[in-house]
Order: structure tokens, then C-alpha cells, then sequence
């Protein structure tokens, strides 16, 4: 039968994807303070363990202000330039668009680095808002690339119409243009604050003192008697990213179908 | 007067709106990534004073001739080089099947499932799923500890962490899905009836593969490998949990020698040379492929 070769690798492939990660809930329900086999029974305690952990809770509480504000940050830069390069003819377009994305192909090493240098040398303290800079000019890119599929799905002639009946050209982006794009917005707003929360290297340089989630993950998996409670964490976050995508996916397929367009699938 | 004239009439081009719209995405980009870049490129011509964080303002070639002439530099260069060229190569062949079989053998309401049950694994935590790794190859690992509750081995493996092979194992699983979507959307674009073409001038359907599929898929594929080679090659994560440590890539030596040594000049200098290596090994993969990459309209 053709193809049915192929289907058994692709699955293998996909089992291979998620084998590590199946591992997660296996051993966050472990009760062993040991990541290994055999496995010595049910427990729920590493859960449990999590909410006495107070450097946890102002990691998490850091990662969310981070990643809400980052996310909305990179989505209204996003806005202005898929809307500009959507839109608009001018000379150098395509170097400034070039330059926009260059983080999507930018060790992000480098990119903290840089940053760091550049706050070091003018004597800034690391805090939150400094991460929060870094991430939204790592999450502008995937948010542009989301939002000029929206931009470019949108029919022009809609925009014209309300300009022929009566409207401004601001109105107009209220009325017509922002609804028909506001999937696109949400999908790049969810994009972008998955991105920022798992972001570890520009944390990790940029933070100071202030921990995030990652940084703190990162910090515990020194310690083995920490692990099976970093497991029960890792779980959770994997539903987490699981259930965002999820709604990401629906507002982007619901989004094509408002504007009329074929779905090509996938986020990037 | 004239200059006013020629101003209202700027005012109300095109490419006027587009420069304003634009504007603000712009000068973040040029604020925050053009400026700090040009920053360590300047750094990286000065001298490193004595006390800390001071840099003496001499210009000087010395950063880049350690760089580059020092062997434990280049030794980390090559690592790093090769550690990324073996991710791509392993990344990139294991994925071009899986993407042929979505775009060729899915039907067609099935291929977002697919595309999605790939991506999954992408937006979990990176950190998480680098350090899971080592716990399916470390030491009381799951490997060992599986193979050894079998009866399998009696003793537990030690060469399976710690070295090259499992770093370039676990950044190969990192970025697979990196690799599947260009490769997938290139071949989506290849219009079919090409194929019924080409078997029915005779072609084995392993020629019109290798000489009618491929050759249209190459962009993908060139995409593929560039988002994978660029990004591992700067890895940080990796070699420190992996890696133990002991075998540190450039992204390791940046940071040590920026903060542990505070050595700025120094850690410019080697974060501009990794620059230097990914682009150039970026422009030659292109241009080696530029006869697939010209865009028939």
C-alpha cells in the first residue's frame, strides 16, 4: 500500500516528539524522590508540594506581568508594521521589515547580551521592565508574522466601501478593519505570551534578582530533592500551553473562515 | 517655500503613511537590537582595563586575534560549528519524510491535526523538555534504570550523557518542528499535476521524486536548515545541562567571558565572530543552493 511506510515512520516521529514529555506526568505522580523506574506508586504530594514554595509563587507572579505585558506590547508593534507592510508601497520596506524580524534569526544569546551590555553601560538596574524589553522585541517578529496573514486576508474593497459610505479612515479601522483582524490579534496575543513565559536566556541575563518562572526552574533542577515537584510544575505548564494553543488554533481557524480564506494550517 | 511645498506633497504619498505606520515598530527594533549590536561591535575593538567593568578607549585588533588564534577558542568555535551542522543534517533528514507524508499522503482535513499534533511539543517549556532529556540518559536515568529493571544490563550505561551525541540528539528533538513547516509549506505550493507529468513522460516515480519533487521542495528546505543551524549554534541551555557543563559551545564562552571574567571586550569580540561564522555559513548554504531558490511566478 503507498504511503503506508511513510505513516509508520510519521508516527514513530510523533512518538519520538513526545516521549520526553510523556514523562512528565509519569513522574510527577511518582511517589519516589527518584526519576527512575520501576515506579513505587501513586501519589498527588509533588502537587501539593508546590504551594509551599513562596519563591515559586513570585516567579510565577513575575513571568505573568512579563508575559501580559510583553504580549502586549509585541502585538500592538506587530499591529503597525504587518499593517504598514500589508498596506503600503515605500522604498527600503523590505530592509525595515528585514530589520524588524532579524531577532527570528539572531542567536538569543546574542540578542541578551547586547541588551545587557548596552543597560550595564548606561547604568540601568535589571529588573522586570528590562526583561519585559527584551521579550517584546523577541516576541514582535512571530507577531507580525501571525498579523500580516490576518492583514492580508482582509478584503480591501471592505475598507473602500466604508470609505465611500461616509466614514474616516479611523472609523473605518474601527469598525471594519479591527473585527475582521481581532482573530489574528488574539492568536499573536497568545503567541506571544507563550513565547515570553517560557523565554529563558534574555530572563535569565536581564532579570537581576527578580526570578521568572524559567529562571526559577532552572535554578531548582541543581537540587535532585527538588525534581519530582519541578516535574508536577512542568506538568501543569504543558496543559497550560497545551489549552492556550488550543484556543489559539480555534481563533485563528475561526478568524480565516470570517475573512473567506483557505486554511494553509500552523502557526508560522 | 519650496521646501514646505515639497513637504505637503511627501505628506500625502503612500509611502508617507507607510513610513509613519511603520515608525514606531521601527525605532523599537533600531532602539533596542540595532543599537546594542553596534555596541558590542565597537566594544569589540577596545582594550579591557584593569578593575572591573572599565574599558580602556585604545582601538585595538588584539580581541579578535585571541579569538581566532587561541586554541581553546577555536576549539569552541568548531564545537559549536559542528555540533549545529550535525543538528541540522540529523533535524532536517528525519524531517523531510514526515513533512512529504502530511502534504502528500494526509487528506486534506486531516493536515491541520497533524500539523498541530507537531507543534505541540514546540511551545512546551524548552528548558523542560532539554532537561528531561537528561533524565532519560543520566546516570539513575530512565534508560539505565529501565534496562537495568529488565535485567538487561547490569551496570549503568555512563556514555549516553555528557558528551557531543547526546547534545546533538537533544537539540535535534528541539527544533524538529522547526524543520517539518518550511519543508511542509514548500511542498503544499508544488502543484500535482507536475508529478502526473513527469510519469507520464515515464519517469519511475523515484525519478520524478529526485528530479520534479525535490528540486521544488529545495526552499523549504533550505528555510529548514537555516532556522535550525542559526539559532543552535548560539545554544546555551544545552551544553550547560547536557553537556555537564564540560563541553561548553560559543553561547557558554560568551557569557563566561562577558560576566564571569568580565572580560567585555573579549566576549564582544567572540559574540561578533559567532555572528560572523552563522552568517557566512547562512550565505554559502544559500548561495550553493541559488539555482532551486529562483522563483518561478
Amino acid at each position: 500500500m503507498k504511503g503506508q511506510g511513510l505513516r509508520l515512520y510519521a508516527i514513530l516521529y510523533l512518538i519520538f516528539l513526545y516521549a520526553p514529555i510523556v514523562l512528565l506526568p509519569i513522574f510527577a505522580f511518582n511517589d519516589a524522590t527518584i526519576i527512575s523506574f520501576p515506579l513505587r506508586g501513586f501519589t498527588t504530594k509533588w502537587f501539593a508540594a508546590l504551594a509551599d514554595l513562596p519563591t515559586l509563587h513570585l516567579a510565577l507572579k513575575n513571568s505573568l506581568i512579563i508575559a501580559v505585558s510583553s504580549s502586549v506590547l509585541a502585538t500592538t508593534l506587530g499591529i503597525f508594521a504587518a499593517r504598514a507592510s500589508t498596506r503600503y508601497e515605500f522604498p527600503g520596506k523590505g530592509g525595515l521589515m528585514g530589520l524588524i524580524m532579524l531577532p527570528l534569526v539572531l542567536p538569543e544569546v546574542i540578542v541578551a547580551m547586547s541588551l545587557l551590555m548596552v543597560l550595564l553601560g548606561i547604568g540601568i538596574d535589571l529588573a522586570i521592565w528590562t526583561v519585559i524589553l527584551g521579550h517584546t522585541l523577541i516576541c514582535t517578529p512571530f507577531a507580525i508574522a501571525i498579523l500580516s496573514a490576518a492583514f492580508q486576508s482582509l478584503d480591501k474593497s471592505l475598507e473602500e466601501a466604508a470609505y465611500d459610505l461616509g466614514e474616516s479612515k479611523l472609523s473605518t479601522f474601527r469598525l471594519i478593519t479591527l473585527p475582521l483582524v481581532m482573530p489574528g490579534i488574539i492568536s499573536s496575543l497568545l503567541i506571544s505570551f507563550t513565547i515570553s513565559l517560557d523565554e529563558f536566556i534574555i530572563a535569565f541575563f536581564l532579570a537581576g534578582s527578580e526570578p521568572t518562572l524559567p529562571v526559577y526552574i532552572y535554578s531548582q533542577l541543581r537540587f535532585p530533592k527538588q525534581i519530582p515537584a519541578i516535574m508536577a510544575l512542568g506538568t501543569i505548564l504543558v496543559a497550560l500551553s497545551v489549552l492556550l494553543l488550543t484556543i489559539a488554533e480555534y481563533f485563528r481557524r475561526r478568524g480565516l473562515k470570517k475573512t473567506g480564506a483557505k486554511d494553509t494550517g500552523g502557526f508560522l | 517655500m519650496e521646501e514646505k511645498s515639497w513637504w505637503d506633497r511627501f505628506r500625502r504619498t503612500e509611502a508617507f503613511a507607510g513610513y509613519t505606520l511603520i515608525s514606531p515598530t521601527a525605532l523599537y527594533a533600531l532602539l533596542l537590537l540595532v543599537a546594542p549590536l553596534a555596541t558590542i561591535l565597537a566594544y569589540s575593538f577596545l582594550t579591557d582595563g584593569d578593575s572591573v567593568t572599565r574599558l580602556v578607549w585604545e582601538f585595538t585588533f588584539d580581541n579578535y586575534i585571541t579569538t581566532w588564534t587561541q586554541p581553546i577558542y577555536r576549539a569552541v568555535m568548531m564545537r559549536s560549528l559542528s555540533v549545529s551542522m550535525m543538528v541540522t543534517a540529523v533535524t532536517v533528514i528525519l524531517a523531510f519524510p514526515v513533512a512529504y507524508y502530511v502534504s502528500f499522503h494526509v487528506a486534506p482535513d486531516r493536515k491541520s491535526l497533524w500539523l498541530f499534533l507537531i507543534t505541540i511539543p514546540f511551545w512546551t517549556s524548552y528548558l523542560i523538555r532539554v532537561f528531561l532529556w537528561k533524565v532519560i540518559l543520566g546516570y539513575n536515568g530512565v534508560i539505565n534504570s529501565g534496562l537495568t529493571s529488565l535485567g538487561l544490563i547490569d551496570e549503568p550505561l555512563t556514555f549516553i550523557l555528557y558528551n557531543v551525541n547526546s547534545i546533538v540528539l537533544t537539540l535535534a528533538h528541539a527544533y524538529a518542528p522547526f524543520a517539518i513547516l518550511p519543508i511542509f509549506v514548500a511542498l503544499e505550493k508544488i502543484d500535482r499535476s507536475l508529478l502526473e507529468a513527469g510519469q507520464d513522460l515515464g519517469e519511475s516515480r523515484i525519478m520524478t521524486f529526485w528530479r520534479v519533487t525535490l528540486p521544488l521542495a529545495m526552499p523549504g528546505v533550505v528555510a529548514a536548515v537555516l532556522i535550525v543551524l542559526i539559532p543552535t549554534i548560539g545554544d546555551y541551555v544545552t551544553p550547560q545541562l547536557i553537556g555537564g557543563g564540560k563541553i561548553p559551545m560559543i553561547a557558554n564562552l560568551i557569557q563566561s567571558q562577558m560576566l564571569d571574567q568580565d572580560n567585555r571586550p573579549l566576549g564582544s569580540a567572540l559574540a561578533v565572530s559567532a555572528m560572523l561564522i552563522v552568517t557566512v555559513v547562512a550565505l554559502a548554504f544559500v548561495l550553493l543552493n541559488a539555482r532551486f531558490l529562483r522563483v518561478k511566478k
